[in-house]
């Protein structure tokens, strides 16, 4: 591993919170990313999807304009393709379980002072570390 | 009509975000989730920063009656922390665990055309429907 990205990640979780807050200021709605494509999969409201997917289509256009301006994206995979698999369902299904992920209850929750976000971030951080733990160094 | 166009250039502004932060890089996330390894500070970095914005402007911003451009903000009602939350949220973990992935840096990693990336966003597309369909 490289030497830590302080500036990058400063600079990036910064512009990250601002997105979130406008979404907040302009629409009212809260930037959780698992919530607002599980809102793309089951809504049944036109409208509700609409938004979702604008988001949604926003999200890739703007790692593709760093890619466009930047050239590759800071993407390295850590993991073969049957636990890509496993981990996209399980990251799905507990997203979708947990009413949230990262952004949801870890940015977006912790800032309005959700004990149920401050819970739910504990847990999947320690489940996290755990499972990295033993994947890469008991397996 | 305004609130698609909020929408979009909004994400557009999240995905720079997770890209520049380096959150769309497994690596970066598993090297930070791993203790015992050489560990990697930046996500701590990128959330650091992230709630240095929100946690003052959404307490701002939540004053107001109502959002600009809808007739109330649309907040999570739950407040009870219960076994389907921390289930949920342990799932979560150990699948972020395995990948180094979250919802948000897969989806903008598309970008990348990396098939793996398509194939965990399709997994994770069927994850939450099942999730949908088993337990509502």
């Amino acid at each position: 591993m490289t030497e830590a990205n302080i500036i990058g990640g400063l600079l990036g979780g910064a512009l990250i919170g601002l997105a979130a807050a406008l979404l907040l200021l302009l629409n009212g709605r809260i930037a959780g990313i698992s919530g607002i494509l599980g809102g793309v999969i089951t809504s049944r409201q036109r409208n509700e999807r609409f938004w979702r997917m604008a988001f949604l289509l926003g999200l890739v256009a703007g790692s593709g304009l760093y890619r466009l301006f930047y050239g590759a994206l800071p993407l390295q995979l850590q993991s073969g393709l049957p636990a890509l698999l496993a981990a996209g369902l399980l990251v799905g299904f507990g997203t979708r379980l947990g009413s949230g992920c990262t952004s949801g209850h870890g940015v977006c929750g912790l800032a309005r002072l959700s004990p149920r976000s401050l819970a739910a971030t504990i847990t999947f951080i320690t489940l996290a570390m755990v499972t990295v733990y033993i994947t890469r160094h008991l397996l | 009509m305004l609130i698609f166009l909020t929408s979009l250039v909004i994400g557009v502004l999240f995905g720079l975000g997770l890209t520049i932060s380096e959150m769309i890089n497994p690596a970066r996330v598993i090297g930070f989730l791993d203790l015992a390894g050489r560990w990697d500070p930046t996500l701590a970095f990128v959330m650091a920063g992230a709630l240095a914005v929100t946690l003052p402007l959404f307490r701002f911003i939540l004053r107001r009656p109502c959002p600009l451009l809808d007739r109330q903000f649309h907040l999570p009602t739950q407040s009870q922390i219960d076994r389907r939350l921390i289930f949920g949220a342990a799932i979560f973990g150990v699948g972020w665990g395995l990948a180094g992935f979250c919802p948000g840096p897969a989806l903008a990693g598309l970008a990348s055309g990396n098939p793996g990336v398509f194939l965990f966003v399709a997994a994770m597309v069927g994850g939450q429907w099942l999730a949908a369909k088993t337990s509502g």
